[in-house]
């Protein structure tokens, strides 16, 4: 074991955290930084290889030689910084890998670089009313009209759609063919006549998501990603990237947050942290967060070892893990409360907490998380998922 | 930067699980667990020819110099074999000399305790009163009094056997000193433990001649951190091979016309602890690399650990033998080694809130 990362990677933190505090100043570090703010910052980013170090230099990435500590040297510092690497998951996190993987060399070109700066906002059409866990059983179709696509349906839960220029979305084409094999993968532009996009607002009472109506929507017929009837496939791989998400650093943040918290609310007149029972509840979660943390740990040296496979159940069980550390973290939170447990949630969260003057709204936090029991993958398929591939349990009995 | 195991230390165990499964199968458990002695000579002198009493000990010793790491490697496998003996104690015993212990202390039983030869309790809980339930493992609050070289008094709970030679104490004021097996004033009663692969004893103390170990006061909560680690990777071993175990069963047994595996109720158990316990890996790792290189770090991680995991392992042990239905809560059933095995490493050197606690109280909550 070995927990440092040597002199050359050092230097190259302090070089990544002077350039943070020099281009993402604390004046620019508020939710009013412009997008034109946010793209020069990426743009400089990428100059210099700190981000998008995976994709070619010209779909617009830096092109270095794989170093997962680096990236997470990177990571690490433009969180602490409160740089806005993460804009745009979607986009980023989700059509980039899809395009560079299965998508056409015009495709990268177009789409890829101004996806990156964030210019271009995507939005994913997956989830429909009929279908979630199940999302094969998907009824929105498109049909080819000479070399044009013709959608119809219904996509819900669908983040940023207000936002997004594009959607990358599934769509039936085939209709004769068998579930999983009628299914298509279609992008198309969201500012167009039949497109309908309208607010669904969520149990903590903001804003993220929508849901959106498509009628007689066109997009061009080489606007697909990958052949007729692999959608499906291709979906994989970005729920892949999707799953991987998160980790130790998030599950930290929040549990110190949650110290603060029980620091400040007071029981029996004593601060609540001096409670013995509130003692208990604090280090049994904290148990849970440095699994996370010391996991995290695992992965990253499993990555620069170049030895995934080490890990590879850790990456099965992580969103659930993770979602069910979030939930005792937030819990604990919102018993923290007191009256205000009561109240509506004041801000709104979405990616990570929103603090104002150091305080956390845990009637939110708590809320929240139940996102993460549903949210790319339900907790309940998460278990499917970790019994048949993790430990070798037999498939369910499946209808289709 | 690296955070997993070398090679040398996934041959480690390795070798460990290969003398394991030659040298302690299921049948012969059953012959422990239905003996009661929880010590057998053989096992004991096979662990010695690999190296395992020695693992820790220096290398001037005789023994191979290794670290708690490697120690927690190993204790993983032990765990996970539910291999018989005391061999919790001793190793705790034997760090307490390398510690604590002066040049000729070290001399004369290092070299013996390396290479098995001779074995060492380490005898640390008091029980204040019948009815106490907060035993007092941490050194401070010891109370059996050392004066003039000799001490009197009740030590509970100590891992020990008819062949023990030497005990190391805890003495009142947090130090440590050396027993005799043969010592004067010493009496022996063994306990029937719920854990037949621990040997445990009450040792009681009558002006019973000892010598104490000159740096114990410094060098105790040490290991007792040490014991804390080793704990929660036994723990971790007996948790993983409880989830084989049943996985083994739920593929095998048939109700209702298929595998229970099949049962999303089954199914879903397994995974639910699977996402609890993959997690606790890098858990123990830590806890073990803190305790070489971080000391700043290691005392709060091995209370964390200690109780994390071995709280784990219970739950999973008591699903494990759920899923195993009425089988599973027959004397006959394997899973009783497995998780009596986390039953204890959970009780010993106190429960998961007394560990929580000190844990808040080391973090500074």
């Amino acid at each position: 074991m070995d927990l440092s990362y040597g002199a050359e990677y050092d230097e190259f933190r302090q070089e990544v955290r002077a350039f943070a505090d020099s281009a993402w100043p604390e004046t620019a570090r508020s939710d009013t930084a412009s997008p034109e703010e946010r793209q020069a910052f990426i743009r400089s980013a990428v100059d210099r290889g700190y981000l998008y170090r995976s994709i070619p230099r010209r779909y617009g990435g830096s092109e270095r030689p794989f170093d997962p500590l680096r990236e997470e040297i990177v990571s690490e510092e433009f969180d602490a910084a409160l740089a806005p690497y993460h804009l745009g998951p979607q986009g980023v996190g989700m059509i980039v890998p899809t395009l560079l993987e299965c998508g056409a060399d015009w495709q990268k070109e177009r789409f890829i670089p101004r996806t990156l700066t964030g210019e271009s906002i995507w939005c994913q059409g997956y989830s429909e009313p009929g279908a979630g866990s199940d999302l094969a059983s998907l009824r929105s179709t498109a049909r080819l009209e000479g070399d044009t696509w013709v959608i119809d349906g219904h996509k819900v839960w669908t983040s940023d759609a207000a936002d997004a220029h594009y959607m990358f979305g599934l769509f039936r084409t085939e209709a004769d063919a068998p579930k999983h094999g009628g299914i298509s993968y279609l992008l198309l532009e969201m500012n167009q006549p039949g497109i309908d996009v309208r607010p669904l607002r969520q149990i903590t009472g903001a804003t993220h998501f929508y849901e959106v109506f498509l009628e007689d929507v066109r997009t061009p017929a080489d606007w697909m990603v990958g052949e007729r009837g692999q959608g499906w496939q291709i979906t994989r791989v970005n729920l892949k990237h999707e799953r991987n998400l998160g980790g130790g650093r998030r599950l930290r943040a929040q549990f110190e947050a949650l110290l603060a918290t029980a620091r400040r609310a007071t029981l029996g007149g004593r601060p609540a942290i001096e409670d013995p029972h509130i003692r208990q509840r604090l280090a049994e979660i904290y148990g849970y967060v440095r699994c996370g943390e010391a996991t995290s740990l695992r992965r990253l040296s499993a990555m620069a070892q170049g030895d995934e496979s080490a890990v590879s159940l850790s990456l099965l069980v992580a969103k659930l893990f993770g979602s069910n550390v979030a939930e005792r973290i937030t819990e604990l939170g919102y018993d923290l409360l007191g009256a205000e447990g009561l109240h509506a949630p004041r801000i709104s969260s979405w990616q990570g907490m929103e603090l104002s003057g150091g305080q956390v709204d845990w009637v939110d936090q708590y809320l929240f998380a139940l996102a993460g029991r549903i949210a790319a993958g339900s907790s309940n398929i998460q278990r499917n998922v970790i019994g048949e591939r993790g430990l070798g349990l037999p498939r369910d009995l499946r209808a289709g | 930067m690296r955070f997993g195991l070398s090679e040398e230390q996934e041959l480690l165990q390795h070798t460990l699980r290969e003398f394991a499964a030659g040298e302690a199968p299921p049948a012969r458990l059953r012959e422990l667990f239905d003996g009661g002695e929880g010590f057998d000579p053989s096992i004991w002198e096979r662990a010695a020819e690999v190296g395992l009493q020695g693992l820790m000990v220096p290398e001037r010793y005789g023994g191979a110099g290794l670290e708690l790491l490697d120690g927690a490697l190993a204790f993983e496998v032990l765990g996970e074999a539910a291999l018989p003996g005391p061999f919790l104690g001793h190793t705790l015993a034997t760090l307490a000399l390398v510690r604590a212990g002066s040049d000729a202390q070290r001399e004369r039983w290092l070299p013996r305790l390396a290479s098995g030869e001779a074995l060492a309790s380490f005898a640390i809980a008091e029980l204040p009163d019948d009815h106490a339930i907060d035993l007092p493992w941490e050194a401070e609050r010891w109370q059996l009094p050392l004066v003039s070289s000799r001490v009197s008094g009740r030590k509970t709970c100590v891992e020990h056997t008819p062949q023990s030679e030497v005990i190391v104490v805890g003495t009142a004021g947090g130090g440590l000193a050396l027993v005799e097996a043969g010592a004067r004033g010493l009496r022996v009663e063994p306990i029937d433990s719920l854990d037949r692969g621990r040997p445990l004893a009450n040792l009681c103390f009558e002006d019973t001649p000892a010598e104490i170990l000159p740096l114990g006061e410094e060098h105790a909560a040490a290991v007792l951190d040490a014991g804390r680690i080793l704990l929660a990777a036994d723990a971790f071993g007996a948790t993983w091979k409880l989830l084989q175990m049943t996985i083994d069963y739920v593929m095998t047994r048939e109700q209702f016309g298929t595998r229970i595996a099949q049962f999303q109720g089954v199914k879903h158990e397994l995974a639910n602890h699977a996402a609890d316990t993959e997690p606790m890996r890098g858990l123990v790792w830590y806890a073990g690399h803190a305790f070489d290189h971080l000391p700043e770090e290691s005392a709060l991680e091995a209370c964390i650990v200690k109780a994390h995991v071995t709280e784990r392992a219970v739950a999973v042990g008591r699903s494990a033998i759920e899923l195993h239905g009425g089988t599973g809560f027959t004397w006959e059933c394997d899973v009783q080694f497995f998780a009596k095995r986390g039953l204890f490493d959970r009780g010993w050197l106190g429960s998961p809130s007394n560990q929580r606690e000190r844990a808040a109280t080391l973090a500074g909550w």
